[in-house]
């Protein structure tokens, strides 16, 4: 019973910091908000018996990624001027449209997995289970990320090289 | 020389193609001895052929080569001669040396010189390929090659708008006809296999009996096409405007051989028209119904050369009710002595243009007699000949056609009686014309006389008008044989007398003054009678509300393209919803993700919808 | 941990709502980096309802399909980051409206 709690909370938690990060006006503390969330989703993978996937939530998820956002963040150095745009960009005008349209869909896919029933299972699936599928049936899949991260990489670095070869051009240019 | 009348046409044609293409080169001195000597030379080759007709009858039939070949269909570039040929030849050789040798002084001033003298060589070389063609293609090339050296010629002096409005007007008119003839020899060669003119009549006679539809249907459209070509109603009106061209060539194109080539025409199939009596009882109606139209109208023209070309329009009324009549020696009787008297009349009016500073109203001439004498008695001659007054050539041959009219069985004497008033209104217009132009008082000074390339062939005009009735045409052989009877005296002796009344008529109103009609013609009919004669029995501005006016309309309404409208619309409404998809290319990706986010609504809607209820 | 029943249906539900909150974010942010932050909490909904219903079924092949989709999250953000930099360089602003050339 203890673990059903868990998993309310752990919702409702996601829930909350999902809103209140997107709803932020300072990015980092939007950033803030989501590793809280992506920590409470993390919870729940480990509630319904996936502890590999909790794990990798937090290392690579809120790790990671987050890292990243906060680099750039901080590269960005937007500072108070940012918080006011960004508040002035939050009017209901704007987001009275797009909220329609998302509960209009969230209804849809509610209805949809209101027919779908049952619990989730007894036993967790160990890491080792998924280590197996991963090298077994789904290898390809694996080549396929491996070819796609690498991608990443090499756009990653080529925008941003010329981001900061530029910037020292442009000093040069000015001095 | 048999073996050579291909020559005639070819050198007309050689001397043209080598003026069209060296004429600038050339002096003006050059220009008229190449000009005038190759049809002279042709004249000469025609006048070397008749004497070895004369002694041998023979008819030639000389084929050159096959002009094409496809399906049976073969017609040779082939030339026939006979006594009909020879007279056709005669005059378009004989008369268009004479206008040739006129033209080379009446048009010395104009810059284009070289150009007149290639269309007018090209006109002889194609009037004569028409006249000597054995079969109808042939004779159909040589038609349109003359009307295309009319439309050149009356639009000769394209500077003015008018002038290419006439010429356009001659071309379009006569192609009407053209179009008819065209036809009319697609069902000849349908029905007969072949266009050859003599293998066809034979054909015909034993194919068809008299009064069959069908040789009807194709005389018909022969007869459409000779109407068009010879200014008979109802496509006449392209004549009068014609007269834009230089003098000259009226002379040549528009009175002596073009317009006469219809009359040839059907002289040339006579065999199929006798297979339908009806077909010629309508030749013979148009002729006399567009001879007294004609008649009338030339009673209040003003301007010299339009008074000539209703006069034209008129003689060629008599013709073909000559060949309606089936008086077919004295149709192409009196084609070759109009050809003389009236070529002469045109070159007389024109020598009167010409010292006159382009002065085409009668009433601004007058009192020329005794300063043109020449020009006086040619007039005085053509206009007799015109007239048919007794001893002149005109009165030999309208004497004929009138008897040979009176003698056909039920509308016969009708016929008679509207030629006699057709020669009364005839002799009245024309001596009309000589007593206001020639006598009277001086209204314009000529500024000079004709000169010897005037004078000469108007002499010879002269000559020949006068005694051109004596000549015996030798067309005997070509064509059937009249009954020889003759109708009762009285009716000749009111044949010649009605256009001596015509003359004293002309006399005593236009010179003496002792008839006055002044009255007459004020009054509120005669006013309205002769504005109504002289615009041609409204038949222009009929034409004009008739075809012209709802032709335009009809352009101007599809100068919209209203069947395109339909594609039109098509390009409307792609362009409408390019135009809303280009307004959704925003460049806004929140814009994009609604408009994603919609369809992904849709879309799931619609899949669990289609999916049996499960939603 | 017998008597665990935490029904599919809920976690299912959990996902959907943050799927939806993301995307309303997606559309109502003008800022690059939220739209980023939006994209990330979607694909994080998407890996949530993978790995439960891998979990109801007993199965790893939710886990590796999440796994899959944290290789795309990665990807994506390293490039998009890379992107940010140069809006920020290029309009001096990460307002995503003002990058419209491709306006039809």
């Amino acid at each position: 019973m203890l673990e059903i709690v868990f998993f309310y909370i752990a919702a409702t938690v996601a829930l909350v910091a999902t809103v209140m990060a997107m709803t932020r006006a300072n990015a980092i503390h939007a950033l803030i908000y989501l590793i809280v969330s992506l920590l409470a989703v993390a919870v729940i993978f480990f509630l319904i018996g996936a502890p590999f996937a909790a794990a990798l939530e937090i290392v690579i998820y809120a790790g990671a990624i987050m890292v990243l956002f906060v680099f750039v963040i901080m590269m960005l150095n937007l500072g108070e001027k940012g918080d006011k745009q960004e508040r002035q960009w939050l009017q209901p005008s704007i987001w009275a449209g797009p909220a329609v349209l998302s509960a209009v869909l969230l209804i849809e896919l509610v209805m949809v997995i209101s027919q779908t029933n049952g619990p989730v299972s007894v036993t967790a699936v160990s890491a080792k289970e998924v280590g197996l599928a991963l090298f077994g049936p789904y290898v390809l899949a694996v080549e396929i990320a491996s070819m796609l991260l690498l991608a990443g990489l090499v756009g990653s670095f080529h925008l941003g090289r010329r981001y900061l070869e530029r910037d020292n051009l442009e000093k040069q240019g000015g001095q | 020389m048999s073996e050579t009348i291909w020559l005639i046409p070819l050198i007309p044609l050689l001397s043209s193609v080598t003026l069209m293409l060296f004429g600038s080169r050339l002096k003006a001195s050059q220009i008229g001895i190449l000009g005038v000597a190759s049809v002279g030379i042709a004249a000469l080759l025609t006048l070397l052929l008749a004497v070895e007709f004369m002694q041998n009858q023979q008819v030639i039939q000389l084929s050159l080569w096959t002009w094409m070949e496809v399906a049976g269909f073969a017609p040779g570039i082939s030339f026939y001669f006979d006594g009909l040929t020879l007279v056709m030849m005669s005059v378009i050789t004989g008369v268009g040396f004479l206008i040739h040798l006129f033209s080379t002084e009446f048009m010395e001033k104009d810059p284009s010189y070289a150009r007149y003298f290639a269309y007018l060589n090209m006109f002889v070389a194609a009037m004569l390929i028409l006249v000597m063609a054995d079969n109808l293609l042939l004779l159909y090339l040589g038609w349109e090659g003359v009307g295309v050296c009319s439309y050149l010629l009356v639009g000769f002096w394209y500077q003015h708008n008018a002038n290419g409005h006439a010429a356009r007007k001659a071309f379009i008119v006569t192609r009407i006809g053209d179009t008819a003839m065209a036809l009319g020899l697609l069902l000849l060669f349908t029905q007969l296999g072949t266009l050859d003119i003599q293998t066809m009549v034979g054909e015909a006679n034993q194919t068809w009996q008299v009064g069959d539809t069908i040789p009807l249907i194709a005389c018909l459209l022969l007869v459409c096409g000779a109407v068009g070509k010879s200014a008979q109603l109802p496509l006449h009106t392209w004549l009068p405007d014609a007269m834009a061209g230089p003098t000259p060539v009226s002379a040549l194109i528009h009175a002596a051989t073009m317009v006469t080539a219809g009359v040839y025409l059907i002289a040339r199939t006579h065999g199929l028209f006798l297979l339908a009596p009806t077909a010629m009882t309508v030749v013979a109606v148009i002729g006399i119904t567009t001879s007294l139209m004609a008649a009338f109208t030339a009673l209040m023209q003003t301007d010299i050369k339009r008074i000539l070309a209703y006069s034209t329009i008129s003689q060629i009324g008599y013709m073909f009710l000559a060949l309606g009549v089936g008086a077919w020696s004295a149709g192409i009787f009196h084609l070759m002595t109009h050809a003389f008297f009236k070529a002469l009349l045109f070159l007389g009016s024109g020598a009167i243009i010409h010292c006159l500073h382009h002065e085409h109203n009668i009433f601004k001439m007058g009192g020329l007699r005794t300063r043109m004498p020449v020009t006086f008695w040619s007039f005085m001659i053509g206009s007799a000949a015109l007239a048919a007054l007794p001893m002149t050539s005109g009165f030999f041959s309208k004497d004929q056609i009138l008897l040979q009219a009176y003698q056909l069985p039920d509308i016969g004497p009708a016929l008679w009686v509207a030629g006699l008033l057709g020669a009364l209104l005839t002799a009245i217009y024309s001596f009309r014309l000589v007593f206001v132009v020639f006598f009277g008082k001086a209204n314009t000074e000529p500024d000079k006389d004709t000169g010897w390339r005037m004078a000469v062939p108007l002499s010879v005009l002269c000559f020949l008008a006068m005694v051109g009735g004596w000549f015996m045409i030798p067309v005997t052989e070509v064509f059937p044989a009249s009954d020889g009877s003759h109708p009762a005296h009285w009716v000749e002796y009111v044949s010649i007398s009605v256009p001596i009344v015509g003359v004293l008529l002309a006399y005593f109103i236009f010179y003496s003054g002792r008839l006055k009609i002044d009255g007459l013609a004020n009054s509120a009919l005669g006013k309205s009678l002769g504005q109504f004669w002289l615009s041609g029995w409204g038949i222009d501005w009929l034409y004009d509300h008739l075809f012209v006016k709802p032709y335009y309309g009809l352009a101007n309404m599809l100068k919209g393209e209203p069947v395109d409208a339909i594609y039109g619309l098509i390009v409307a409404l792609n362009q409408t919803f390019n135009h809303w998809l280009s307004v959704a290319q925003s460049g806004r990706i929140r814009w994009y993700l609604a408009s994603m986010v919609a369809g992904l609504i849709l879309v799931i809607t619609l899949a669990a919808n289609l999916s049996g209820g499960s939603l | 941990m017998d008597g665990l029943n935490i029904p599919l249906n809920h976690i299912l539900l959990v996902s959907s709502l943050l799927f939806a909150i993301g995307m309303l974010g997606l559309m109502i942010r003008r800022n690059i980096i939220f739209i980023l932050m939006s994209l990330e909490v979607m694909l994080n909904a998407a890996a949530l309802a993978f790995v439960a219903a891998g979990a109801h079924w007993g199965q790893p092949d939710g886990q590796v399909v999440f796994m899959l989709i944290l290789t795309v999250a990665a990807a994506e953000v390293a490039v998009g980051l890379g992107l940010v930099l140069q809006v920020q360089k290029r309009f001096k602003t990460l307002d995503m409206d003002h990058a419209n050339r491709m306006q039809g």
